[in-house]
C-alpha cells in the first residue's frame, strides 16, 4: 500500500492562479522519490501539501490509505510523526536559544511520543554521526553541514515512516553536501525519502523514482533511469541538457 | 603587455586573523580563469582585494595592480578611476547589485554617462538612450523597450543578471571579474546566463576572472583554474590538467565529489 497518495490535485494561494494543477503521485514505502523543478514551478507548495501544511484547493490527499483529516487530532498525531521534513537552511531551521538535545527531542514532546528522550536524542546523534556531547551545545557552535546533520537527527528522532527533504544540500559546499547524500543513503535503508530539489544530479544519486514539475504541473514521471537516460518531454531534455558538468577528458 | 590583473603574494587580515595568505595570480588580455573555493576559502575578498573594495576593518598586504596601478595602499579616489574602465564586476545576487528604485533603463544609462564623461565625450540624450537598447539587445534582454522602463522587481533572476551584465558591458571595461554569476539562477538559466558571458568575453576581447564554488560551471567557463582552500592557494593549472588529474588531497576530494554528481545523472545516459 502506498503511503501518501495525491489524487488531481491543484492548489491556489487565495484567488491566485493555480500554483499546482493536476497533480498525481504516489509514494510506496522504500521507493525513495525526487521531486525536480525550478523557481516557481510549485515544488514547495507540493511538500506542504505533504507535510498537512496547506489543504488542496481540490483534489485528495490521503495516508495510509485515509483521507488526511486536520479535525482528527490522533489521525493527524499518527501522520506527522510519520511524517517528517528538513529543509535548506540550517542556519534558520534551528533555534538558536535551544540546546541540541532540545531541538533534537522537540517532535517527541509535541507529538507525545512515550519513550526515553535522553535515549532517543543519543540514538539520533549517533544515526546522524555527531558525538554524544554535541547535545550539551549550541547551534551556533556548528558548522553548516553539522547543523544539517542536527536537522536530520531531529526529523528522525520520531522514526517516521516517511522523510521529506527541501532542497537539504542547495546551501552546502560540495564536500559538505556528498556526506549528506552519504548519510541520506544509509537511513533510507531505514525510512523512504521525498528528495524536492532543482538539483537533478542530487536527487539521481538517492532517488527511484522522479517527478519533473513546470510551472505547477507534472510533465514527466517514472523511473529515474528512464527518465535520465530518455527524457521524453523537452523541458526534461533542456533541464538535462542545461545540468553543468565537469568535461571529460578520457 | 600589462597584465590585466597581476595579483602577487596577496595577504587579508582581519582583527589578528589571517583571512588570505599568499595569494598570487594574472589575467591577461583575453585569458579566462576560474577561482575555485568553498565558503570561507577567501575567493570573494580576493575579488573585493583586486578592486580595492575589502570591508571596513580588513587589512590588505602583498601588491594588487590592475592594468599595471597598484591599487593596496592608494587612495580610493585614486582607485575609482580604475573601476568601470580596468574593471568591472558582477556579483551573485542582482536584486542586491541593482537599485530598488530605479528603472533598469536609467541604471544603466547612468553608467554610460559616467563612462562618456570620463572620456571626455558630450552624449546626448538620444545618443545614451540607442546605446540602452543597443547594450539590453547585446545581453539578449527581451523587449528591450519595454524592460528599460522595469524596476528590477519586476523582471525575473536571469533578466536581473542580464541587466547587471549590460551594466558591466556599459563600462567597457577590459577585465570582468563575475563573483558566483549564476549561483543564484536555475540551471537552465544559468546555462543561458554562461552562454552569454562566454560570447560576450570572447567578441569583446575582455580579460574574465570567474569565481564560483560549482566545479562544473567553472570548467564550462574558463581555461585555467586555481584552487583556494582556507585563505590558501592549493592547485593551479589548465582546467583539462586539473579536474582530469588533480594533485592535491583537497581537489582530489572535490572532483571526486563533482563527478559522484554527474556519474549520477550520466550513469544511464
Amino acid at each position: 500500500m502506498s503511503l501518501i497518495d495525491l489524487t488531481a490535485v491543484s492548489f491556489s494561494y487565495g484567488r491566485g492562479r493555480r500554483v499546482l494543477d493536476g497533480i498525481d503521485l504516489r509514494i510506496e514505502a522504500g521507493r525513495n522519490l525526487g521531486i525536480v523543478g525550478e523557481s516557481g514551478s510549485g515544488k514547495t507548495t507540493i511538500l506542504r501539501l505533504l507535510l498537512g501544511l496547506a489543504l488542496p484547493t481540490t483534489g485528495r490527499i490521503a495516508f495510509n490509505g485515509a483521507p488526511l483529516d486536520p479535525g482528527n487530532r490522533s489521525f493527524m498525531r499518527d501522520f506527522r510523526r510519520a511524517v517528517q521534513a528538513v529543509f535548506q537552511d540550517p542556519y534558520s531551521s534551528l533555534d538558536p536559544r535551544q540546546k541540541i538535545a532540545d531541538i533534537i527531542a522537540e517532535p517527541l514532546r509535541s507529538l507525545n511520543v512515550e519513550t526515553d528522550i535522553s535515549a532517543a536524542v543519543a540514538g539520533a546523534l549517533a544515526s546522524v554521526d555527531l558525538p554524544p556531547d554535541a547535545a550539551q551545545r549550541y547551534p551556533h557552535e556548528f558548522s553548516g553541514g553539522q547543523r544539517q546533520r542536527i536537522a536530520i537527527a531531529r526529523a528522525i528522532v520520531s522514526r517516521p515512516e516517511l522523510l521529506l527533504a527541501d532542497e537539504v544540500v542547495s546551501a552546502l559546499d560540495l564536500t559538505t553536501r556528498i556526506r549528506i547524500v552519504e548519510l541520506l543513503k544509509t537511513l533510507s535503508e531505514k525510512m523512504t525519502l521525498v528528495l524536492v530539489s532543482h538539483d537533478i544530479g542530487f536527487v539521481a544519486l538517492l532517488c527511484h523514482d522522479l517527478i519533473i514539475l513546470e510551472k505547477g504541473r507534472v510533465v514527466e514521471q517514472g523511473p529515474a533511469g528512464s527518465i535520465l537516460s530518455s527524457p521524453q518531454h523537452p523541458y526534461t531534455q533542456r533541464l538535462l541538457a542545461s545540468t553543468p558538468r565537469l568535461p571529460d577528458f578520457a | 603587455m600589462v597584465d590585466l590583473l597581476r595579483i602577487e603574494n596577496l595577504s587579508i587580515h582581519y582583527d589578528g586573523r589571517s583571512l588570505v595568505s599568499g595569494v598570487s595570480l594574472s589575467v591577461n588580455v583575453g585569458e579566462r580563469v576560474g577561482l575555485i573555493g568553498e565558503s570561507g576559502s577567501g575567493k570573494s575578498l580576493t575579488a573585493l582585494a583586486a578592486i580595492g573594495l575589502l570591508p571596513e576593518g580588513m587589512t590588505a598586504s602583498g601588491s594588487v595592480r590592475l592594468a599595471g596601478q597598484e591599487v593596496i595602499g592608494t587612495a580610493d579616489r585614486d582607485v575609482v578611476i580604475l573601476r568601470g574602465t580596468a574593471v568591472a564586476t558582477i556579483f551573485q545576487e542582482p536584486l542586491t547589485a541593482l537599485d530598488p528604485l530605479m528603472r533598469i533603463g536609467d541604471q544603466i544609462a547612468e553608467v554610460l554617462r559616467r563612462r562618456a564623461r570620463r572620456d571626455g565625450r558630450s552624449a546626448s540624450r538620444a545618443d545614451i538612450a540607442a546605446d540602452v537598447m543597443r547594450l539590453m539587445a547585446r545581453v539578449a534582454l527581451p523587449e528591450p523597450a519595454r524592460l528599460a522602463r522595469a524596476y528590477p522587481h519586476e523582471m525575473s533572476g536571469g533578466q536581473r543578471q542580464r541587466a547587471a551584465i549590460a551594466m558591466a558591458l556599459a563600462c567597457r571595461p577590459s577585465l570582468l571579474i563575475a563573483d558566483e554569476p549564476t549561483t543564484a539562477l536555475d540551471v537552465t538559466t544559468q546555462a543561458e546566463v554562461l552562454q552569454l558571458l562566454e560570447t560576450l568575453v570572447r567578441e569583446e576581447g575582455m580579460g574574465l576572472l570567474f569565481i564560483s564554488h560549482d566545479l562544473p560551471v567553472v570548467g564550462t567557463a574558463v581555461d585555467r583554474v586555481l584552487v583556494l582552500r582556507a585563505g590558501e592557494l592549493v592547485e593551479e593549472g589548465a582546467v583539462a590538467e586539473v579536474f582530469d588529474r588533480p594533485r592535491h588531497p583537497y581537489t582530489i576530494d572535490l572532483v571526486k565529489a563533482a563527478r559522484a554528481f554527474d556519474r549520477a545523472i550520466g550513469a544511464a545516459l
